[in-house]
């Protein structure tokens, strides 16, 4: 009999030690804030719905922490790098007057484009301060965000869908519905669970989503893939292995910059409006904290990490604002409990941090 | 002459294994003792027992008694043995650069004097006593005859003065009994190394007993009274110097050690075909560093590479294969090998088994097979499925290959998809050869094959070197730190001696010659000759 009991609790701590605690608080702590929403009334298909939108928004910005996670430059802090390269991406579609699918695609070719010119120079740049890559990368991230104020309002843009009223630049948030471009992905082939009122899966964001993911689950079982895999684990091994680090860090960097940069588009059709200016600022970190929250450490990140964190964080995320709403009826604390729930989440994400190596 | 240390019957184990036995040392006042041995014959055990190091407390003590002026003594901290009048001088400088010769004397011992702030918040505030401490740190400088100003900064002198300062601030402690030095002139000039000696004695004269950590003969010989010679943790014998010689030394401390008996034919047919030439090369491996080596290799032989650890044996094949900045001519295979190129090592055929087994030689959270496969995959684009430009590692030839590699090296593991930070010791080690050999590789590198491994496993990985020269003709060098193992299974031994080659050996030469070699005092032996 106490084997058996021994035997259980070993298995209880697999089991924690499989999934990871932090998945498992989060998790928990999310259900909880369920149940509290079921009992006072909200509807649970709103929830469950506003939930899945979010994380195929946000999807694919997690997903760019996977290569920088595993080629050895930790969590991807710069991300707004490869943000404002599809902002400016999407801009530039704007301008040209495409609409529709015709937008969504030229955007996402500039994109591209764009985003591996940018990470390449980014990784460049990642190569000449290595050891402190995490803080380098997040005020990369800033200052990148603070030039592009700059150009946002310096460049001289034509098209009227995106100025101001009246004097130069571009405006703060550029509404899509004007040229087709609001909910393009996520209202292809979109369907409803259970009636008008039931859930609605945004089938044509969501089959995007996984479309990347399958492409970096592929790209990790490649060659390439798996010499980037080897340089982030064991510089010293792959480097004995005849491996060229520096190039693959590059190379892995430049994946992560256009994955943000495909991410940014897909999130502002989901929202229906491309936002610029200080936007992208603080975008980095909510897509960390999801794919740490997911299972991954600063040194080893999985497609599936993603997949389980961006429901976990998004879904506490647009489940908490309700609840907490409703609960503390009359008061506005809706913002500042958003800011304090996000933050916290990511605050205590990044306490589980694993340094890399050993 | 009154007895001022004895060890009595110090014994130590880790986790089972016994590292020392028996150790029976006596030291007078004003007397130098040498000890010398082999890497791993428990030097530092030894000393570390003797300072009372964290390490020795925290893995169970050791059994013995250590009696100090007859008196038995528990040294239970590093502290404590500076409070009895043991004091150390290490092998790297611990000096502060900024500092001046009188700061870094006096760290942590400075003279105060009282001021008005320290007489309310207390005596951690009382202002310096510069003039005094002054002159505390120009008579330790003075017993050592140093006429070198006391108020200059650290950095900047050359390093025969930052190892006086390390000795002035030793024996400006009050009551410094025993003065331990581990392995002093091994970063210094010849004429350096002089003084030093010079200065040991004038220490000796004022009734300090000294310990002389070496594993130079000639110094020994020149400035030691007695020498205590360890083996494997055993104590050999403790001989007064005059009755004995540089030669007998070298030989008892290399000694014949029946671990691995040499099976097999020694005379096996020689080649005579050059497969790998090394021409004047330099390794700037941190602590092995290599400083012009000559050698060639032939085709089919097993080469031994052997000496004492620091000496530069191991910067060879990481600086073959391009691990460590390397200078030189090699030519390998009738063809001029780049170096600095692991790439361009592995391409032309050689393949390398590292002495860090953990940190170069696997991926500890990959698979068995997925390490197996990892270089051939990368450099020889074995394994991949091609897609176009795509290519997709084939995981059903990675597992036919893992599992084939698996039983013609008999590594013991639960499935192929085992992680290779779960194996032991010996079956890591094989992992890494299954890695190599999977290279095809036309000569095989193999640094500490046995390093952290058990006995049994020990012989399974020479066993298998053997078997894949004998059977596949495959050329081996092989590096190793154990000289029985070296002698073992190679056709001759190349002894590395501050960082050039010192010679070759055949595998039954005699002990004295070996140990002569590894200690750079073969001058000694051929001088007495002519």
């Amino acid at each position: 009999m106490v084997g058996a009991k021994e035997n259980k609790k070993s298995n209880f701590k697999d089991i924690i030690n499989a999934i990871g605690l932090p998945t498992l608080i989060i998790g928990a702590f999310w259900i909880i804030i369920l149940i509290i929403g079921g009992t006072i009334g909200i509807s649970m298909n709103t929830l469950m719905s506003d939930t899945i939108k979010r994380a195929g928004m946000n999807g694919i910005l997690v997903l760019a922490m996977v290569p920088s996670i595993q080629s050895g430059t930790g969590p991807n802090f710069a991300l707004p790098v490869g943000i404002v390269c599809g902002l400016f991406a999407m801009v530039w579609a704007i301008e040209f007057d495409f609409v529709g699918f015709g937008w969504l695609g030229v955007s996402i070719i500039l994109a591209i484009i764009f985003a591996v010119i940018a990470g390449y120079l980014y990784g460049k740049l990642l190569n000449a301060v290595k050891g402190s890559e995490m803080t380098i990368a997040t005020y990369t991230g800033f200052s990148i965000s603070a030039f592009m104020c700059l150009a946002w309002l310096m460049i001289p843009f034509k098209n009227r869908k995106m100025g101001w009223f009246m004097g130069k630049g571009l405006r703060e948030t550029i509404q899509l519905d004007a040229l087709g471009g609001d909910k393009i992905l996520s209202n292809l082939w979109t369907f409803n669970i259970g009636g008008d009122k039931g859930l609605i899966i945004p089938t044509g964001m969501l089959l995007v989503f996984f479309l990347c993911c399958v492409i970096v689950w592929l790209y990790f079982r490649s060659k390439s893939g798996i010499a980037i895999s080897a340089g982030g684990i064991n510089p010293r091994f792959a480097q004995a292995s005849g491996i060229n680090i520096n190039r693959n860090r590059v190379k892995a960097n430049v994946l992560s910059t256009v994955l943000g940069a495909i991410g940014i588009i897909v999130y502002s059709q989901g929202y229906g409006y491309v936002q610029l200016y200080n936007a992208p600022l603080l975008m980095a970190f909510p897509a960390v904290a999801a794919v740490l929250i997911g299972g991954a450490t600063a040194s080893r990140a999985k497609v599936s990490h993603v997949i389980i964190g961006v429901l976990i964080f998004q879904g506490l995320l647009t489940s908490a604002l309700p609840v907490a709403n409703q609960l503390f009826e009359g008061t506005d604390l809706s913002e500042i409990l958003r800011m304090i729930i996000q933050n916290g989440i990511i605050l205590y994400a990044l306490t589980q941090v694993k340094g890399g190596g050993k | 002459m009154s007895n001022l240390l004895s060890l009595k019957n110090v014994s130590k184990e880790y986790s089972g294994n016994k590292v020392l036995k028996d150790i029976n040392i006596e030291l007078n006042k004003g007397e130098i003792l040498a000890l010398i041995g082999e890497n791993g014959a428990g030097k530092s055990t030894l000393m570390n027992i003797l300072f009372g190091m964290p390490v020795i407390h925290s893995t169970g003590g050791f059994d013995g008694k250590i009696e100090l002026e007859g008196q038995e003594v528990s040294i239970k901290s590093p502290h404590a043995a500076m409070e009895l009048g043991i004091g150390m001088v290490h092998q790297e400088f611990m000096l502060i650069p900024g500092f001046t010769i009188t700061e870094n004397i006096k760290l942590n011992r400075e003279i105060t004097k009282p001021n008005i702030v320290s007489r309310v918040l207390g005596k951690r505030l009382e202002s310096l006593d510069v003039k005094s401490m002054n002159e505390d740190a120009r008579k330790a400088l003075d017993i050592l005859d140093m006429n070198i100003d006391e108020f200059l900064p650290v950095a900047g002198l050359p390093v025969g003065h930052m190892q006086f300062i390390e000795i002035a601030r030793e024996i400006d402690k009050t009551g410094i009994k025993i003065l331990v030095f581990d392995e002093p002139t091994a970063v210094l000039a010849e004429t350096e190394a002089k003084n030093l000696l010079d200065a040991i004695r004038k220490l000796s004269k004022q009734g300090i007993g000294i310990i002389f950590i070496s594993h130079r003969l000639d110094e020994i010989i020149d400035v030691a009274d007695k020498v205590t010679i360890l083996r494997d943790g055993e104590h050999v014998v403790t001989k007064d110097i005059k009755d004995t010689s540089a030669v007998e030394i070298a030989q008892l401390m290399v000694g014949r050690k029946i671990t691995i008996e040499r099976s097999g034919n020694c005379d096996k047919d020689a080649c005579d075909e050059t497969i790998l030439s090394i021409n004047n090369l330099h390794v700037a491996m941190p602590g092995e560093r290599v400083k012009g080596i000559d050698l060639d290799v032939k085709k089919g032989e097993i080469i031994g590479i052997g000496g004492l650890a620091g000496q530069g044996k191991l910067g060879i094949a990481n600086g073959l294969m391009g691990i460590y900045p390397s200078r030189g001519e090699v030519v390998f295979n009738g063809k001029s090998l780049a170096l600095n190129d692991p790439r361009g090592a592995i391409q032309s055929g050689l393949a390398f088994v590292s002495e860090d087994r953990k940190g170069v030689g696997l991926l500890l959270d990959e698979s068995i097979e997925g390490n197996i496969a990892f270089s051939a995959m990368q450099i020889r684009n074995d394994f991949l499925i091609e897609l176009g430009p795509i290519r997709l590692k084939d995981s059903a030839k990675i597992r036919s290959h893992g599992k084939k590699m698996i039983s013609d090296l008999d590594i013991r593991c639960t499935s192929s998809l085992q992680k290779a930070g779960s194996l032991s010791g010996g079956n890591q080690q094989k992992v890494c050869v299954a890695r190599a050999l999977t290279l095809n590789p036309t000569l095989l590198l193999v640094s500490e094959p046995t390093r952290g491994i058990d006995i049994g496993a020990k012989k399974l990985v020479l066993d298998l070197l053997k078997k894949l020269n004998e059977e596949y003709g495959m050329t081996i060098v092989m590096t190793s730190s154990e000289l029985a193992e070296l002698r073992s299974i190679c056709d001759r031994i190349v002894i590395i001696c501050e960082g050039k080659v010192e010679g070759v050996l055949a595998p039954d030469a005699e002990d004295a010659q070996f140990g002569l070699m590894m200690s750079g005092s073969q001058h000694l032996i051929e001088g007495s000759e002519s």
